[in-house]
């Protein structure tokens, strides 16, 4: 009786042992000793005090912070790599995007004002956002302490009445944000989607640089609306009119109205910061799309811009872009 | 079958059998009966709310009750609160009455739920007030909370081999494979999740994948499976279709199930030949899902004019059909081509209710309408059984299929390089129709309350004996 009893929930229990050794945790002691990839850093304390607000907070239940080798993810960033993970404990890799992918969020918004802004009230900047806000992490005083900065909440979002300061967990939940940028690994992307990622050079073709020919290109309108949408307008907003102090308008900017496009596809390219355009300051930072776009999309953005909002100005080719390219920044 | 009739023995196929014994196991099982329905009905509620939020994100947005904090205890707490008290509680009445004995002791059960809800209230507002331990899912309760869960663990199963030893028939009856081996199982998951060492960067993503899946497959699983195969036959007064079928199933879903984890980071930098075994035994899985969802089927041969007048059965009948329909969906899911697409989405959502909510939840369900009356021979309203089932099978219909839908419409919009926001604005009608089933299964859990309290404290309904006539007394 005893015998059948052992033999049972003996084997069950020593096969499961067995199994478990050989398939988790024997690969996570390997796995532990994963060496840093180049240029990745553990954190300063102030982001991994942040990493401890986005925890606490649940963030990574909608924000994932990995990136596929799949088409679909190109637009996150390249696909992560296993040195990547070196100092990320606890593992942040999440499972649901109900939000966007965060691995590169700091190279895609490294603005601290939009973030600020964006955790006070999402609908400030995309109104289409289901984030919730965080406004727990701000205060409202009627008088901006020295060393604060009062966050540039739009009228319409803003308290009636005093000026939204960020709280301590703020400021280290935005320092880690800003800190999710991904180590470049020259020559590292996707084979092609099923077969996992490969350090072997991919063909040019899918290099975010010069592709298109300039002697074919016609302006593609829904394409560059597209791209607004997907690059420009948390900042600058779809109706073009930026946010006040934070990011400057586009709607009747001199830089987008210039017939000569030099300024706006550099700044498009090399992205700005604490420009004063037309008088006003704007303390907001804009990020450099060289990498990320090539000559044909931010043709067709700067195209965009151009021809939208009551704006009429005259239209830029690739080889424009791909001449400014060329020059560096 | 002859070991089937045997290890059910004669006077445990009598409810009307009485003893001190059984008065003290009726009262356990209320026990965690009343103390699973609570957590049922919080852990709803604060679902129910969160599902509310996709539509109003502004809505309680304060620190306590903001989304990503709300998220785990939803989960939590019907993981580990609603779904594993009613499960131990079935498996209490489910080992004592198979074997034919006592109870070992009812002190160590006491103890037991005792530790099962100290470690579900610290959870919760651990995880309320911040403190969690990353969010890594199912096991975000700081860790001394886990050792809680995992002491409660180990005093239960000391207290069913105790159990065990002691039965009449030389036999081990098939559910109590499956209860044990779910118990013994459970412990080397929660060891192996909480040990820190290997814990680090990559390390701790494999045990991620490994935990996310093994905490749902080698614990809710073998428990409502042990379950399904006594309370099927003793609601239908009949044996088994397949004992042998019955340990085929249960030596390769040991083998296959453990190693199936990794499928939840399909894509991701861990080895690609750990992704790919993930891929191969998710497949492998359809030997044990269609093995013992046919044993179950084919038990209830026959009998399926009954399943109306009996709503016990009608409850295990929707749990054997979720766990074959959400188990198969579970391997296409795992396909890369599949994941592709549904991966991050909220199809993966839908998935998870599939299985916890028809697979499971049904399960448990099933269970208590079928053994609780037994033991305490009180029963629930016919009319309460009728309207809590409708109304949560219509309310998880609605909440699958809407994710379903919607999971896909969000995949495919990132296949086709929408703009993110797209993505969030095609789902919105899908959030509403999730909301509505939402609803439907709350409202069922209500009625759920109502039909527990004439069961244990209240006055005894009308509805028939759980066990149905035996085929030669119906013909």
């Amino acid at each position: 009786m005893k015998k059948a009893m052992w033999a049972i929930f003996g084997g069950a229990l020593l096969l499961y042992v067995v199994i478990v050794m050989a398939i988790a945790v024997g690969p996570a002691i390997d796995l532990a000793q994963t060496p840093p990839g180049p240029g990745v850093k553990p954190l300063t304390p102030l982001q991994a005090e942040g990493r401890q607000v986005f925890a606490s907070n649940g963030c990574d239940y909608c924000h994932t912070e990995q990136v596929r080798p799949l088409p679909e993810d190109k637009v996150f960033g390249r696909p992560s790599a296993p040195g990547d993970f070196a100092y990320v404990t606890p593992e942040m890799l999440g499972s649901e995007r109900t939000g966007p992918d965060l691995t590169n969020v700091g190279n895609a918004k490294p603005s601290d004002v939009w973030q600020y802004i964006h955790l006070y009230d999402p609908r400030a900047v995309e109104p289409a956002s289901i984030m919730p806000n965080f406004k727990f992490l701000f205060r409202v005083v009627d008088k901006v302490p020295a060393g604060d900065t009062a966050v540039p909440v739009p009228p319409a979002f803003a308290p009636k009445h005093g000026y939204v300061i960020p709280t301590q967990k703020a400021k280290a939940l935005v320092a880690y944000l800003l800190s999710l940028k991904q180590a470049p690994i020259p020559g590292y992307r996707m084979n092609g989607g099923m077969g996992g990622p490969t350090s072997a050079a991919a063909p040019a073709a899918s290099a975010p640089a010069t592709s298109a020919s300039a002697g074919g290109y016609v302006f593609d309108a829904a394409k560059g609306k597209s791209l607004f949408e997907a690059n420009c307008s948390a900042c600058h907003q779809s109706t073009g009119e930026g946010i006040p102090t934070a990011f400057p308008p586009l709607v009747g900017n001199p830089a987008v109205e210039a017939d000569d496009p030099t300024l706006q596809i550099e700044t498009i390219l090399h992205g700005a910061h604490g420009k004063v355009i037309s008088g006003k300051r704007y303390s907001g930072t804009m990020t450099a799309f060289a990498s990320q776009l090539n000559d044909t999309d931010i043709a067709n953005i700067a195209n965009y811009e151009r021809s939208s909002w009551g704006n009429h100005a005259k239209h830029v080719t690739p080889a424009e872009v791909a001449a400014e390219r060329a020059k560096g920044n | 079958m002859a070991v089937t009739a045997q290890a059910l023995g004669a006077s445990a196929m009598d409810p009307t059998r009485t003893g001190g014994d059984d008065r003290a196991l009726a009262s356990l099982f209320k026990a965690y009966t009343v103390s699973a329905t609570f957590w049922l009905v919080f852990g709803t509620a604060v679902g129910l709310l969160l599902a509310f939020k996709f539509g109003a994100p502004d809505f309680w947005a304060e620190k306590y009750l903001t989304f990503g904090r709300l998220r785990p205890i939803h989960t939590n707490d019907v993981f580990y609160g609603w779904a594993s008290i009613a499960l131990v509680g079935c498996a209490y009445y489910v080992t004592v009455r198979s074997c034919g004995t006592q109870l070992y002791s009812i002190l160590l059960a006491r103890i037991g739920l005792w530790l099962f809800n100290i470690a579900a209230i610290a959870g919760t507002i651990a995880l309320d007030l911040g403190y969690n331990w990353g969010d890594l899912e199912y096991r975000e309760w700081p860790w001394p909370i886990r050792l809680v869960f995992l002491a409660a663990l180990v005093v239960t199963v000391w207290n069913l081999l105790a159990t065990i030893a002691r039965r009449e028939s030389k036999d081990i009856y098939l559910s109590n494979w499956y209860i044990v081996g779910g118990f013994l199982w459970t412990c080397v998951i929660c060891v192996v999740a909480i040990l820190p060492w290997y814990q680090k960067g990559l390390g701790q993503v494999a045990i991620s994948g490994y935990f996310m899946h093994n905490a749902v497959g080698m614990w809710f699983t073998p428990l409502a499976l042990g379950l399904f195969y006594y309370a099927i036959p003793k609601v239908l007064n009949r044996p088994i279709y397949s004992y042998a079928l019955g340990v085929l199933a249960f030596w390769t879903n040991l083998v296959f199930y453990p190693m199936l984890g990794g499928h939840h980071f399909l894509f991701s930098p861990l080895p690609w030949w750990l992704q790919t075994t993930a891929i191969i035994c998710s497949v492998g899985m359809l030997v044990p899902v269609l093995g013992g969802g046919a044993n179950y089927l084919l038990t209830m041969r026959g009998r399926y004019h009954g399943r109306i007048e009996s709503y016990p059965l009608a409850f295990l009948f929707v749990g054997v059909i979720c766990y074959v329909f959400g188990s198969m969906q579970g391997t296409v899911e795992a396909l890369r081509s599949m994941q592709a697409i549904w991966h991050f989405s909220d199809f993966t959502v839908g998935h998870s209710h599939f299985t916890m909510y028809g697979f499971v939840t049904f399960a448990a369900w099933g269970g208590i309408y079928a053994l609780l009356p037994l033991a305490t021979g009180k029963r629930p309203g016919s009319l309460g059984m009728s309207v809590h089932f409708w109304l949560a099978l219509t309310g998880v219909a609605i909440y699958v299929i809407a994710l379903s839908i919607g999971g896909t419409v969000q995949g495919l919009d990132w296949v086709h390089d929408k703009p993110f926001i797209q993505s969030v604005i095609d789902m919105k009608p899908y959030y509403l129709w999730r909301g509505v089933g939402g609803i439907l299964m709350f409202l069922s859990h209500l009625v759920f309350v109502w039909n527990v309290w004439r069961m244990t404290a209240g006055k005894s309904g009308d509805a028939p004996s759980p066990i149905m006539e035996s085929e030669e007394a119906a013909a």
